[in-house]
């Protein structure tokens, strides 16, 4: 590293250890760049791709609120999504390279969202427990140390706030139901608990990125501790409304004041990531089908405005 | 090979009267028209704003980051420029 | 909960609503494929602006209705007979062409038509038409904005375009078609008069179309039936989806 490197290096971790953001124009590490595009891309890519698992309830929202709130919801997420390409784009990364990325596997999203939503009650778990789980993260990475990923995260926090409320309502509607309408939300929250756990990540010793995260604070608490902090607050929301978490051995742990839990199957971890999970070919067959079946779209704008533009400058010339 | 991205714009909203409109995030639109009904749909569904502004990205001049010593620090050296500067006694404080 | 057992005013609300909530359902039929991520928010608030406008319909007909009626009886608990929207909603979205010109030509007469509502002697239809105008004064600007896109676009956009114009047309002449019951409640001054708004239509959806390099179709055939509650095929598969869980698990909260 050249001695100006050094310097900048020095005055780059000097502002983040001083609480400061970092900014587009700033100088940083390219390591701490290609991070954030990764981070913040994949972030993005898990919004979209999770409107599909939710969109795929709107057509049969069983009361016309529910519909509407279903499709407000499903609308935010897209609105996340949008954020977080921009906060990426920043970062010199355009959409269409981090689509790409998306459609070739190089990039990767939220692998809970490759688990079908087979019930009504699976709207409510979604709801409840993914964005219960992704709120957790995001409020922590509202501190995060890049300007524009933290100023995007107040945002997505701010609208984030009904949509766990909503989810958890459809549980709490279905637990005081009849028989069946909590059969179903229990078969809900049991085939959701263990995914929803599995989006905060590999334990801490296990993380390859953690470290060097925590240190350019584009993490600001580590995977296990948001984890804790979801299974705490999950346990006394299920007991609440009488439902079952799915795990043996969560018990309380007075030493520690929280939960003790389970061991996590990671080799079903490994296969939902790696393309075995049900959905998986499913999700990006869809997004990519959808951006083709776009492509007429999208150049007939262009087409559009260029045809303006020269007509405007005819009418000029 | 799909098609590259439409436009980028920057995005900026009047919360309500009296205040600044500040800047909230970006979008993809090929035309100004597009550009901010697009905005109107993505950034102001909680009622956020009262008045939008949208600029391509591209007709963004901004300083740039060797600009910011000669830029900002002879301005910072000048306290005579601001209130605490001056030490008043208390019963004309105020001013 | 058939329309005979509904007074006028009852059943002219209800053919409001279902106009709305099957429009308002296809449009939602595009969430996660719209052609981009900003277009995927926009329409979501079209869709969510026609499922807002069907529950104030419905509302307002379960309130006159009684009997432990609302706004779902009239969503989830009516047969495809009991139906009484144009046909022209219930027919699938199509590709972003059709979807975008049948929204324009229905926004077209929307506008007009909640502005005529906005002075009904009735003082609820009245509301539902002042605050649904505003939303449809915006509808119609991206309609049209996007016929102009499309149109004057790519030879394949105009191509889709004007394909999509050709099959839609003759569903139109059912949006001015006026039975008795309308009659009467257009005499009373608590209907809108759809005749006078014919012409403006016809002129205003020209002016679109000649800017976009639209060919107005022959009117070679036309179809209607929806007030009748007479369907396309297409209606019973909507509700099958739209009332699926309802009829699977009756008589539940949710």
């Amino acid at each position: 590293m050249s001695r100006d490197e050094s310097t900048e290096l020095k005055h780059f971790q000097d502002r983040i250890d001083a609480e400061e953001k970092v900014e587009p124009k700033d100088w940083m590490p390219e390591r701490y760049r290609q991070q954030l595009i990764r981070q913040i891309s994949q972030h993005a890519h898990s919004e979209v791709i999770g409107m599909q698992p939710e969109g795929n309830w709107i057509t049969r929202a069983p009361t016309l609120h529910r519909k509407s709130i279903l499709l407000a919801k499903v609308q935010d997420e897209a609105g996340h999504g949008l954020y977080l390409y921009s906060a990426a784009e920043t970062l010199g990364v355009s959409r269409q390279e981090m689509t790409d990325a998306l459609h070739s596997g190089a990039a990767k999203y939220a692998s809970i969202f490759n688990y079908p939503t087979l019930t009504w009650a699976d709207i409510g778990a979604i709801g409840w427990l993914v964005d219960g789980a992704a709120i957790v993260n995001q409020i922590s990475l509202q501190r995060t140390s890049f300007g524009p990923y933290a100023r995007g995260m107040v945002r997505i926090c701010r609208e984030e706030s009904f949509h766990q409320r909503q989810g958890y309502q459809i549980m709490m509607v279905l637990a005081a139901g009849s028989g069946e309408q909590k059969a179903m939300a229990q078969d809900a929250l049991n085939r959701f608990w263990w995914p929803s756990l599995m989006m905060f990540g590999p334990h801490d010793a296990a993380s390859a990125h953690s470290a060097q995260n925590m240190t350019w604070k584009i993490k600001r608490q580590t995977n296990d501790e948001l984890r804790q902090k979801f299974v705490d607050q999950s346990v006394l929301q299920a007991e609440a409304i009488g439902l079952v978490l799915p795990d043996p051995d969560l018990k309380w742990n007075a030493a520690r004041a929280h939960y003790d839990f389970g061991e996590i199957d990671w080799n079903e971890f490994q296969r939902s990531m790696t393309g075995g999970g049900p959905c998986s070919r499913q999700r990006i067959a869809h997004h990519k089908q959808a951006d083709a079946e776009g492509e007429w779209v999208r150049a007939a704008v262009v087409a559009h405005d260029h045809k303006q533009a020269a007509q405007l400058s005819t009418s000029r010339g | 090979m799909t098609l590259s991205d439409l436009q980028l714009f920057e995005v900026f909203l009047r919360p309500r009267r009296g205040l600044d409109h500040k800047h909230v995030g970006s979008l993809h639109a090929q035309d100004p028209a597009q550009a901010i009904e697009y905005a109107r749909d993505v950034y102001t569904r909680r009622g956020e704003g009262v008045s939008i502004w949208v600029v391509r990205s591209a007709d963004i001049v901004a300083s740039q980051e060797g600009d910011v010593e000669p830029f900002f620090d002879p301005l910072d050296d000048k306290p005579y420029r601001h209130a605490l500067h001056y030490k008043l006694p208390n019963s004309v404080d105020s001013m | 909960m058939q329309p005979s057992t509904l007074d006028p005013l009852t059943t002219y609300t209800v053919r409001l609503g279902d106009d709305a909530l099957v429009s308002g359902h296809r449009l939602s039929e595009w969430t996660g494929s719209a052609p981009m991520l900003e277009e995927e928010l926009a329409l979501a608030n079209v869709a969510l602006d026609l499922l807002g406008r069907a529950r104030l319909c419905y509302g307002y007909a379960a309130e006159r209705t009684g009997q432990g009626c609302s706004e779902d009886s009239f969503a989830y608990q009516r047969d495809c007979r009991a139906f009484t929207n144009h046909l022209i909603h219930e027919l699938p979205r199509g590709d972003f062409a059709f979807t975008m010109a049948r929204q324009f030509m229905v926004d077209c007469l929307a506008v007009p038509f909640l502005q005529g509502l906005a002075r009904s002697l009735d003082s609820r239809l009245a509301g539902i038409g002042a605050k649904c105008v505003k939303e449809s004064r915006y509808h119609l600007r991206r309609s049209t904005d996007w016929m102009f896109r499309l149109g004057d676009g790519t030879e394949e956009s105009h191509r889709r375009l004007q394909s999509a114009v050709d099959e839609l047309w003759g569903f139109t002449p059912e949006l001015f078609a006026q039975d008795a019951l309308e009659a009467e409640l257009v005499h009373s001054g608590v209907g809108v008069d759809l005749e006078p708004l014919r012409e403006p239509w016809l002129t205003a959806v020209n002016q679109t179309f000649s800017g976009a390099g639209i060919v107005l179709p022959a009117l070679d055939w036309q179809v209607d039936g929806g007030r009748q509650g007479l369907h396309t095929e297409h209606l019973g598969h909507l509700l099958s989806e739209l009332q699926f869980v309802q009829r699977a698990y009756p008589g539940q909260q949710w």
